[in-house]
């Protein structure tokens, strides 16, 4: 009798990857910081007393790079298990978070506060709030259209709100103020973790905790429902309700890191693949292991973000320099178990 | 207990496929529905399996309507076998299995450790336990039938409803679905199967039901049901008959 594969050895490659992306995202920067300093700076600061330390020093970890550190693994980790559970949702692993217009209803809700002169936190939260609303519409009519393959609907109902939210984003900019306004949503739009602090760090963390724990909470259901519809319901699962708790966990997890660090494209593609690489399809394991790997991902990509030229690269930018390679390496492996 | 439909029209919303169905399937006997292609087979089991709602009429199990019932516990009376097709992500066999207890949990329930002796015995049963810890793309065609068939009886259902189950399937494995089906029918199952294939009727049921253009078009005792004349009506195609000491076989005209 052959053994179950185990877990272990995947998800210690992916605790691995974090670890080393936590150690580089702390140490490498403008300020380098040796790796003692920073075992010295975290240790007192568990214990409680003073670190022997310059305070500069301090300042840099606990300050500086701690708050974004944060930020780029729960960001990354929400992107992750977004995209996890999306891919497993249309049974398509080609499929990332923005896939029922997350993304670009919060472009255009972030686009539209930077443009009424908001606040950093209500931009967030219209931001916040546009990739909710957009993925309501988008079930909404893609569930009255009545059809025998919903989820293709639901699909191409995605992609087509998303290209009328990506429009009304173009007129937000084309009427913007052209040198303080447009500079600033372009700069969202790539997607940047350089402004974060600790006070976002809380509107960050509880939509993704709370969508993340529904998301676990329903792991074996998931795996049921990366059946096709008939098969699932067969099998006693009823899908329409589940479908629509699922969707709202991963929207409401997508929303929160977008709003936070703007748009970051294919880590919520790339990451779930390489974690179904380690781990296998199981969710009950899938879903850690993406939101580890995913966290590790995006604290390197952020750490190759401030340190590779004199100005910071947005992040956007960098994932999908790595992400449009792999994806089509990706489109030419699975294309044969992949109908 | 009985799974029964009545005066049934089936069909998808815009379009009606049948009309005026009467079905019948008790426990311990097998029937095979035959037809030509778009003639409502498949839509006359999504019908019975609750999968697709009756237009008019009703499908009544166990003396209530099916469609009182919630998904959950339809699953713990009615599996079903679909057609084999290439899973997207690469389950294990076991794991494929197991999915068949997902209605006996609730719903953030898990696998339980006799969820998966029930998966390890119905393995067992069908002959393939040393796939179990196999990724189900990975295996034949004809173990992934019988890799699904596994995942029905791991629900423990009464009723097991397979479409065309020995479609795609190589000559030796077509019999040993035939052989499946049988065996699942003497343990007490009713069991509905759809084919092309009218051989594999005589072989395995014991009632035929024949469905052209969305009517039937004769149902009853196979040896009775299948005769050339029939299937010539049916198919609207020549059909030869050869027999031999063993027994009877038809071969397309």
């Amino acid at each position: 009798m052959n053994k179950a594969r185990s877990a272990v050895p995947g998800l210690s490659i992916a605790i691995a990857v974090l670890v080393a992306g936590l150690l580089l995202a702390l140490t490498v920067g403008r300020y380098p910081v040796g790796l003692g300093d920073l075992m010295n700076v975290l240790y007192s600061k568990l214990l409680g007393h003073h670190a022997n330390v310059p305070p500069a020093v301090e300042s840099v970890i606990l300050q500086v790079r701690g708050p974004r550190v944060i930020a780029a693994m729960l960001v990354g980790a929400a992107l992750a298990v977004a995209g996890t559970a999306f891919q497993g949702l249309f049974r398509n692993p080609l499929v990332s978070p923005d896939i029922l217009g997350a993304s670009s209803g919060a472009a255009l809700g972030a686009v539209v506060g930077i443009y009424l002169s908001l606040g950093v936190f209500a931009i967030q939260a219209v931001a916040f709030l546009g990739g909710l609303v957009a993925v309501g519409i988008v079930y909404v009519v893609g569930m009255s259209v009545r059809s025998r393959d919903p989820i293709l609907v639901l699909v191409l109902t995605g992609v087509v709100v998303g290209s009328l939210f990506g429009a009304g984003v173009g007129l937000v900019k084309y009427l913007a103020d052209p040198y303080n306004q447009l500079p600033a949503m372009t700069f969202w739009l790539l997607g940047s973790l350089s402004a974060t602090g600790v006070q976002d760090l809380f509107p960050l963390f509880g939509p993704i905790a709370v969508g993340a724990a529904v998301l676990v909470a329903l792991r074996w259901r998931m795996n049921v429902m990366s059946l096709p519809e008939e098969e699932a319901r067969a099998l006693g699962v009823a899908t329409g309700p589940l479908r629509i708790a699922i969707v709202a966990a991963a929207t409401l997890v997508t929303s929160a890191s977008v709003a936070t660090a703007g748009i970051i494209g294919w880590v919520g593609l790339v990451v779930p693949h390489l974690a179904r690489s380690l781990v296998g399809p199981d969710f009950a394991r899938l879903l850690p292991a993406a939101a580890i790997l995913g966290g590790g991902y995006l604290l390197l990509i952020d750490t190759l973000a401030r340190t590779m030229a004199q100005v910071e690269i947005p992040l956007g930018i960098l994932t999908a320099l790595i992400g449009t390679p792999f994806f089509i390496w990706l489109l030419a492996s699975v294309q044969k178990n992949w109908s | 207990m009985i799974l029964e439909g009545r005066q049934l029209t089936i069909g998808y919303q815009d379009r009606v496929v049948g009309a005026g169905l009467d079905v019948k399937l008790e426990k311990g006997e097998v029937l095979a529905l035959l037809g030509p292609n778009g003639g409502g087979k498949t839509t006359l089991l999504k019908t019975l399996l609750g999968l697709l709602t009756p237009k008019a009429g009703e499908v009544r199990l166990d003396g209530a309507a099916l469609s009182a019932r919630t998904v959950r516990e339809r699953a713990r009376l009615i599996a079903y076998v679909p057609q084999t097709h290439v899973a997207t992500f690469a389950f294990s066999v076991e794991a494929v299995v197991l999915m068949g207890r997902t209605a006996h949990g609730d719903l953030f329930a898990r696998p339980t450790s006799k969820d998966r002796q029930v998966a390890a015995t119905m393995l067992d049963r069908l002959g393939i336990a040393q796939l179990a810890q196999r990724p189900y793309t990975m295996i034949s065609g004809g173990e992934r039938q019988l890799v699904l068939l596994a995942r029905a009886l791991a629900q423990e259902p009464q009723f097991v409803v397979l479409d065309e189950p020995t479609a795609n399937l190589d000559f030796g494995n077509q019999g040993k679905v035939m052989r499946e089906i049988r065996a699942l029918a003497r343990s007490g199952l009713g069991v509905l199967f759809t084919t092309h294939d009218p051989n594999h009727a005589l072989r395995a049921a014991d009632r035929a039901y024949l469905l052209r253009g969305g009517e039937r078009l004769a149902e009853g005792p196979v040896r009775q049901i299948l005769t050339r004349e029939r299937l010539e009506a049916l198919y609207g195609a020549p059909v030869q008959t050869i027999t031999d000491e063993g027994g009877m076989a038809f071969v397309p005209g």
